[in-house]
C-alpha cells in the first residue's frame, strides 16, 4: 500500500492481499518467481525470432536492432514477414504504432507510480516497458507500496536479456529447434498475463474491469483487430470498474479522495527504493 | 552484411517510443483528479485480461480475418487462473497451463 499522507482506515492491508507490506527484497524475490514461466517463454520465442529474423533475410545486425529499439515482439515478428512480402516501409510503421499501441495504457498505469522520479530516468524506464515489464513492475509496487526502481530494471532485465541472447542463439544455430507451441509454450504468455491480472484483483472494480476488459478486447478484435481489441478493453475495462459503487465494492483503495491504494509521489522515497 | 533495415528498426522504435513514454513524461499527472487516479489503477487488471484474453481467444490464420478460437489453451488458461488463485503463485499457474496444453497436444495432435 503507498504510505500516502492522507491516507486514513484503508491504509492497512487488504485482507485479500497478503503480500501487501512486503520490504523490497521480499517483493523483488516473488517477483522473480512469478518471472521464470516468462523468461522461459521469451527465451523460447527469442530463439524463434531469431531465426525468423534469418530467414526472411534479415542480417543479425538488423535484426538486433530491432530487439533494441522496438523491443516489442509482436510487433518485431509482424515486420519480419511484411519485410519478406515487400510491404512498403510507411504500412510497417503504422502497424507497428498500431500494434504497440497498449503501451500507452502500460505508461499512464505506471505514471503516477514513477511521478517523482527524474524525467531522465523515466525516459530511459520507458523504453523497457514492455508487457512483461509492465505485468511485472506493477504488482511490485503494489507490494511494496511504492514505485521500486531498481526492482524495474530487475523486471526488464528479466525479460530483455533472455529475449536478445536467445535472438542470436536462434539466429546463428536455430534450425534444429523444436517449435515451442509443440511444448505448449505458447500459452505461457495469456497464462503470465492472466495470473497477473488475478494478482491485482483485490475487490469488484479491479474484477469488473478485468472481466469487462477481456470481454470487449475479445469481441473488438473479432470484428475490428486484435490489437484494437486489446486498447479497447483496456480503455473500457477500467471504466466498467469506475461505476461499481466504491463502498459496495469492498475495494482497499476504492476511490474515495485519498485512497490507500492511490500511487502517490508523496510516499515515494527514491532512498528507501535505491536502498531496497 | 546487409545494415538498410537498420533504419527501419530506428523508425519502429520512433513510433513506438511515444505510447511507452508520453504518460510516464507528463508534468502533473500525479495531480490528477482521484476519479482518474483510480482509473489508472484499474488499467493495470483490465489491460493485462485483455491481453491475455485476446492471446488466448483470437486466432488469426495467415493474412485471413481474426476469428474466436475456444481451445485446450482457454482451458489451460482457466486453469492456470484457478491455480493462481488458489496457491498465489503465478509461475505454478502457468506452469499447470503449459503442462495440460502440452499434454493434450501430445494426446491429440492438432
Amino acid at each position: 500500500m503507498p504510505s500516502t499522507p492522507s491516507a486514513t482506515a484503508a491504509d492497512a492491508p487488504s485482507s485479500a492481499d497478503p503480500d501487501a507490506h512486503l520490504n523490497p527484497s521480499a517483493a523483488r524475490r516473488r517477483m522473480i518467481v512469478d518471472a521464470l514461466g516468462m523468461v522461459v517463454s521469451a527465451s523460447a520465442f527469442g530463439l524463434v525470432y531469431g531465426l525468423a529474423a534469418r530467414q526472411g533475410g534479415l542480417s543479425i545486425v538488423e535484426m538486433l536492432a530491432m530487439s533494441v529499439f522496438v523491443l516489442a515482439g509482436a510487433a518485431q515478428f509482424a515486420a519480419i514477414g511484411l519485410i519478406t512480402q515487400g510491404v512498403p516501409w510507411l504500412a510497417i510503421l503504422l502497424l507497428t504504432a498500431l500494434l504497440n499501441a497498449r503501451h500507452l495504457l502500460y505508461s499512464a498505469a505506471l505514471a503516477p507510480w514513477l511521478a517523482g522520479r527524474r524525467r531522465l530516468q523515466r525516459a530511459a524506464m520507458a523504453h523497457v516497458l514492455t508487457d512483461e515489464a509492465f505485468g511485472l513492475a506493477l504488482p511490485l509496487f503494489q507490494r511494496i507500496g511504492r514505485a521500486d526502481v531498481p526492482g524495474y530494471w530487475l523486471a526488464a532485465s528479466l525479460i530483455v536479456l533472455p529475449w536478445m541472447a536467445m535472438n542470436v542463439v536462434g539466429y546463428v544455430g536455430g534450425q534444429g529447434i523444436p517449435d515451442p507451441a509443440r511444448l505448449g509454450l505458447d500459452v505461457v504468455f495469456p497464462a503470465a498475463m492472466a495470473g497477473i491480472a488475478v494478482g491485482l484483483v483485490t475487490g469488484r472494480r479491479e474484477l469488473t474491469a478485468a472481466v469487462v476488459g477481456a470481454a470487449v478486447a475479445v469481441g473488438v478484435a473479432v470484428v475490428l483487430e486484435p490489437a484494437v481489441g486489446i486498447v479497447a478493453g483496456g480503455l473500457l475495462g477500467p471504466l466498467a470498474g469506475l461505476l461499481v459503487p466504491a463502498r459496495a465494492a469492498g475495494d482497499a483503495g476504492a476511490a474515495a479522495a485519498g485512497s490507500a491504494d492511490q500511487p502517490s509521489p508523496h510516499g515515494d522515497d527514491p532512498q528507501v527504493g535505491l536502498a531496497g | 552484411m546487409s545494415l538498410d533495415l537498420v533504419a527501419l528498426a530506428l523508425l519502429m522504435g520512433a513510433v513506438t517510443y511515444p505510447s511507452r513514454a508520453l504518460p510516464i513524461l507528463a508534468p502533473g499527472i500525479e495531480r490528477l483528479p482521484p476519479r482518474a487516479l483510480e482509473y489508472l489503477r484499474l488499467v493495470g487488471p483490465g489491460v493485462l485480461a485483455a491481453l491475455a484474453a485476446v492471446s488466448v481467444l483470437v486466432v488469426r490464420e495467415g493474412g485471413a480475418a481474426p476469428t474466436l478460437h475456444i481451445g485446450i489453451e482457454f482451458a489451460a488458461v482457466l486453469a492456470g487462473i484457478a491455480v493462481v488463485r488458489w496457491r498465489r503463485n503465478v509461475f505454478l499457474g502457468i506452469a499447470v497451463a503449459v503442462i495440460l496444453v502440452a499434454l493434450v497436444r501430445a494426446i491429440a495432435p492438432a
